[in-house]
This record gives structure tokens, sequence and C-alpha cells, in this order.
């Protein structure tokens, strides 16, 4: 059972998400409208996971992800889930700024309605994984690329095996799911992280290529 | 916006930006231009100075009988077509226009005309320049053109005494020079000259180019130009603020239902699911699932249509990445190091080059496409070129046609050019003080 605090402007879906969360064997410790009252709620009492909505009052642009930056900010191992109902890169680009990305997630608010494979990501930041949607990877791996973008150096497959990654499937169920080995697997990470100059020894490696593309545009 | 109805800063004159780099003004058309511009303009100066002389001399003696009135009001009025054929002129020297500041009297009769024209500030400004015209900017222009003339035959002296030995030639006066080599002096001195005349003529042209503007072009005093811009500028943010509303309202409203209705689906296909006797149901529930998922999809394309949020949250650029990742042909886009811009102008400037992706995709067979913006001093330049086919008709499609309107509104140019057998480049200049 995980302690949740929620944050959704939308009554409807405040009160829906709520439903979901306890039915999943959670508990929501409290569920708020807008930015400050999640700021104070979770300097009330911290909870095990946060979940928030991009769009939010007062002033309707980004708040919730500020919010969720702040949060991160003053406690950096606090898991953070991060709805939005944008495929923009710029706002995953944006949450995955800091320092580490470890229990951060991004994810389409189309998402709650596959409410097992929810649930299950909203374990997996709890756990410390990252969790970028399935959507965005989809937009930033699209083919073609530009042929300025490092991913234009991945081969279809390599895209793929990226894909899964950043979802923060682990090599035995990215093998499963792929109808490879895991030994492939492994050598398909091996050549992305070449490909994409990144250390393949560093830490939470999965998402690293994503992320790094992510960051990179952010920079630009 | 508040601050939208307030004066645009007075812009930049283009030759003096351009003399601020020596090397690259001297090698240009610059000061050939700056040169073909006062050398026209010195004997049109004069000839208007002399019926000017003639017009209001004569005016004046015989005002006593009528007659003289006739030409007093004939000297105003021939100022106007004057300052038509000057804006046009200043072309040559400054690729902004000034714009005509007179009301359009189009279908009106001669008398109308007169009357009008007489009763406007515009006119009389006009009259004023037409009587600078020759005095200031003729007698500088002449000047230039003689220090002109001087150095080129500085230049060419050592052709000259070689060509007239044993002939004596002085260069300076008293003295012959013995031979063309030590003419050379005279072709180093001459050379200097050719620079000081280039910059003498981009400053004269540079400042005929703010009188101009000065006198020429249309005043927010002329009232009708002041209010004609605020209504556009009314008009610009009407629009901005609707798509705006409708966004909101879509995202406050349709979206968070279907959200809200793929949850309540989802959870009921988790309490089906295991029960045996409900699988058709379970299978039902799946498919309306899947039905609601696409809504949104297509809920949210839908929005990003009508006002992307990227634009408003992360500006411009990180707008047009988003839109260059989707696009089916490969976008290089460069638009690094561009600031936050008034949300009219990057509303307009995320449509056009949308617009022309759009058409880029469509039409030109492009297999690459460039987007690249800058701002210098208070204008954005945005182009957009495509290695398609080119051909594209800037007036055929209702989207350009309607992207230009946009522009206009702002006070800004849309341009394409688009050759037979490409390239195609779309080009935008907005003034980007809000």
């Amino acid at each position: 059972m995980l302690r949740v605090i929620l944050a959704e402007d939308s009554v409807l879906l405040r009160a829906g998400l709520t439903e979901l969360l306890t039915l999943g064997g959670h508990r929501v410790l409290a569920a708020v409208g807008d930015a400050p009252a999640l700021l104070e709620a979770v300097g009330a009492e911290r909870p095990d996971v946060v979940v928030t909505d991009v769009r939010m009052p007062p002033g309707l642009r980004d708040e919730g992800l500020r919010a969720a930056l702040e949060l991160r900010a003053r406690d950096a191992s606090l898991p953070v889930l991060v709805l939005s109902q944008y495929v923009a890169t710029a706002y995953a680009a944006q949450l995955f700024t800091g320092a580490s990305a470890a229990g951060l997630g991004y994810l389409l608010k189309d998402r709650v309605g596959e409410v097992t494979e929810f649930l299950d990501a909203l374990e997996r930041v709890h756990g410390g994984q990252t969790v970028i949607d399935p959507e965005v990877v989809r937009v930033l791996l699209a083919p073609p690329a530009a042929p300025d973008r490092p991913l234009a150096r991945l081969t279809p497959r390599e895209r793929e095996v990226l894909a899964l990654m950043a979802e923060g499937l682990n090599n035995q169920a990215l093998a499963a799911r792929l109808f490879i080995t895991e030994a492939a697997v492994v050598k398909h990470a091996g050549s992305i992280f070449t490909k994409l100059d990144l250390d393949p020894t560093e830490g939470n490696r999965r998402v690293l290529a994503v992320l790094a593309h992510l960051r990179g545009r952010e920079a630009a | 916006m508040s601050g939208s109805t307030t004066p645009l800063p007075p812009p930049t004159v283009t030759v003096w930006a351009v003399a601020r780099r020596p090397w690259r003004f001297l090698r240009s058309w610059w000061p050939w231009r700056c040169w073909a511009y006062l050398g026209s303009g010195f004997p049109l100066g004069y000839a208007v100075l002399v019926a000017l002389v003639l017009l209001v001399g004569l005016g004046v003696v015989l005002a006593v009988a009528g007659v003289g009135l006739l030409l007093l009001v004939g000297a105003v009025a021939g100022a106007v077509p004057l300052a038509e054929l000057e804006r046009r002129r200043l072309r040559w020297v400054e690729p902004a226009p000034v714009a005509d500041p007179h009301t359009s009297l189009a279908g009106a009769g001669a008398a109308a005309w007169l009357r009008t024209r007489l009763r406007e500030r515009a006119t009389w400004r006009e009259f004023g320049y037409a009587a600078l015209l020759g005095p200031v900017f003729g007698a500088a222009g002449l000047g230039v053109l003689a220090l002109l003339a001087f150095s080129l035959i500085l230049v060419v002296s050592p052709v000259v005494v070689w060509a007239l030995a044993p002939e004596p030639v002085m260069l300076i006066p008293g003295r012959a020079v013995a031979g063309p080599l030590e003419a050379l002096g005279g072709t180093a001195a001459g050379l200097a000259g050719l620079v000081l005349a280039a910059y003498a003529g981009a400053l004269i042209a540079g400042a005929q180019v703010k009188t101009a503007r000065l006198l020429l072009g249309p005043r927010e005093e002329d009232g009708r130009v002041l209010e004609l811009t605020r209504s556009r500028v009314r008009l610009v943010e009407a629009f901005e603020a609707e798509r705006r509303r409708i966004e909101r309202d879509l995202h406050d409203g349709a979206q968070q239902q279907l959200v809200a209705l793929s949850m309540t689906l989802g959870l009921a296909e988790l309490r089906l699911r295991g029960v045996p006797e409900a699988a058709e149901a379970t299978a039902l529930v799946g498919r309306g699932r899947a039905e609601a998922k696409l809504a949104l999809e297509q809920l949210r394309d839908l929005v990003r249509g009508i006002h992307p949020q990227v634009l408003t949250d992360h500006g411009l650029a990180a707008a047009v990445a988003e839109v260059a990742l989707r696009h089916p042909v490969p976008v290089t886009v460069d638009l690094a190091g561009l600031p936050r811009l008034p949300g009219p102008v990057e509303t307009t400037a995320y449509f056009t080059v949308t617009e022309a992706l759009a058409n880029a995709a469509k039409h030109s067979g492009a297999s690459q496409v460039g987007v690249a913006g800058r701002v210098e001093g208070d204008r954005l330049t945005l182009t957009i070129t495509d290695d398609g086919r080119g051909g594209a008709d800037p007036g055929a499609g209702a989207g350009l046609a309607g992207l230009a309107d946009r522009v206009a509104m702002l006070q800004g140019r849309l341009t394409v050019s688009s050759p037979v057998g490409g390239p195609t480049e779309l080009r935008v200049e907005v003034p980007c003080s809000g």
C-alpha cells in the first residue's frame, strides 16, 4: 500500500483518480486542486508518492509541473508521477532537468484508462525507476529523424528496444515483449549507448538515452 | 498586451547599419546604390527647386490677380506626386518601405482630391520635403558625386600620365608629375577618396531616409493611421483570445470528461475480468475504452491545431521543434537563442511555420526542410526553406493568403519565392515590439 498525495484541478478526475488509487489498494492522504495546496499538503505529511497534473490553477499553465520540480528540489528522493494532457516533449524535458531522474514519471492522462498499467507505473516510480510515456517516446523516436539528430544513427530494432527501455521495462520483460533473448537485449543496449555516446556503467541507464535526448532538446 | 497601442520604436536605417561593417559594406552594392540614389536625386532636386521658385515666386507676385493663388496651390499639390516618387526611389537605399500617409481617394474627382489633400497635414510635410530636396540633399549629393569623380580621376592618374607623356601632368597645381610611378601616390589618394565617397554617400543617403520617414511617412497624429493600427491590434488580440478560450474550454471540458470516461471503463473492465460469464461484456467495455482513447487522441490533435499550449509555456522554438518531430519530411530547426516574443507574434510565426511545413509535405516533394529565425533590432525574421520542386503560387492557397493577412495585421511582411524547379523559400518579417 502506498500513501499518495494527489493534485488535479478537475473535480471529476480528482474523484475518479482517488477511487482508482483506493481500488488499487493505496491510500490517498490528500487530494488537492492547485499547486500551492499541493506544496502545503506534502509539507504537512510526506507521502510515498505524489501524483500531479501539469496544468493547474492559479495560472492554468504548467504550475503542477513546476510544483513537482519544487518538491524534488526540497526532497530529491520524493517519487513524483506527473500526469499530462500534452504529448509535447518540451514538458517531459522540463521535468527531467534535475540532477536525478530516479523516481520520476511523465505519463499522458489517457493512461489512467489502462488501470493495471497505470498502477504498475505508479509502483515503478515509487520503486525509484523512471517512467516516460510510450507516446512521448514514440514521437521522439519516430522516423524520419532529421539528419542532425543523434537518434538517426539507431537501427529500427534499436529504436524499438530504446522505446521499451524508456517505458521502464527490464531486460527480461523486454526480451519477452520482443521475442528475443536477454543476451540480444544486452547487445542492442550496448550498441545504443555507444551510438549515443552514453556511459554504459552509469546507474539507471534504462532511460538514459531518451533522457539525454530530451535534455539535448531542452538545451537547444 | 496593453503596450501594443504605443507607437513602434523608430526602425533602424539599413544603410547605416550596413556601413558599420566597413569590409562588407565596401565590397557590397551599397556604395553603388547610395551613389545612384544621390546621383539621381541631384538633378531631380534642382528641377524641383527651380519649379518651386518659379511657382511660388510668380504665385506671390500674381496673388493679387487670383492666378497667383492657383500657382501656389499647384506648388503645394505637386508635392503629393513628388512624394510618391520619392517614397519609391527610397527603396534603392532602404528595404523597409515608407507607407503612404494619405487617405485613399480612389474614384474621387479632381476637386475633391485637391480639397482633401490640401487639408491633410501630410501634404504640407511633403511640401516641406520638396523644399529641402534641392538645397540640402541635392547639394550634398553633388558634393559626394564631385568627390567620387575626383577620386576616380586620381585612381587612374598613372594611366593618364603615361598616355599623355611627354606632356606634363599636374596633380598638384604648379608641380608636374615626373612619370606614371610617381602618380601612384595619386592612386592611393584616389582610393582613400573612394572610401570617403562611399561613407559620405551612406551618411547622406541614411540622413535622407530618416528625413523621408519623418516627412513622407504616416504619423500617428494623422488619426486614421493610429485608429487603424489600434483596430488591427485589437483584431489580432481578439483572434488570439478566442483561440485560447476555445482551447481552455476543450481542455477543461471535453478532454477531462473523456479521460474520466476512459477511467470508468477501465475500472469496469478490471471488475469484469475473471468473471467467466461476462466475457462478452468485458470485450465490449474494452472496445469502448479503445474508442474513448482514440477520441482523446483526435481531440488532442484538434486542440493543438487551435492553440498549442507548449507555445504559451515554452515559446516558439519548443513548439516548432515539436511540429518538426511529427513532420513526415526531415526538418532542421534553427531557432536557438530566440527570446520569448509577444503572444500574437509567436502565434502568427508558429502558424506560418506549420502552414509552410504542411505545404512542403503536401505539394513540394521536398526531402529536407529548414526553419531558421532570428531577432534583429525589433524585427523577427523567419525563413522556411525546402528543397522541393518549387512553383508554389502564393495566391492559390487559401492558407498562405490567410497567413499573409495575419502577418500584415502585425505590420509585417510575408514573401514567397518559389521558382519552378525550387527551392521554395517563405520569409516572414514581423515587428516584435508588443
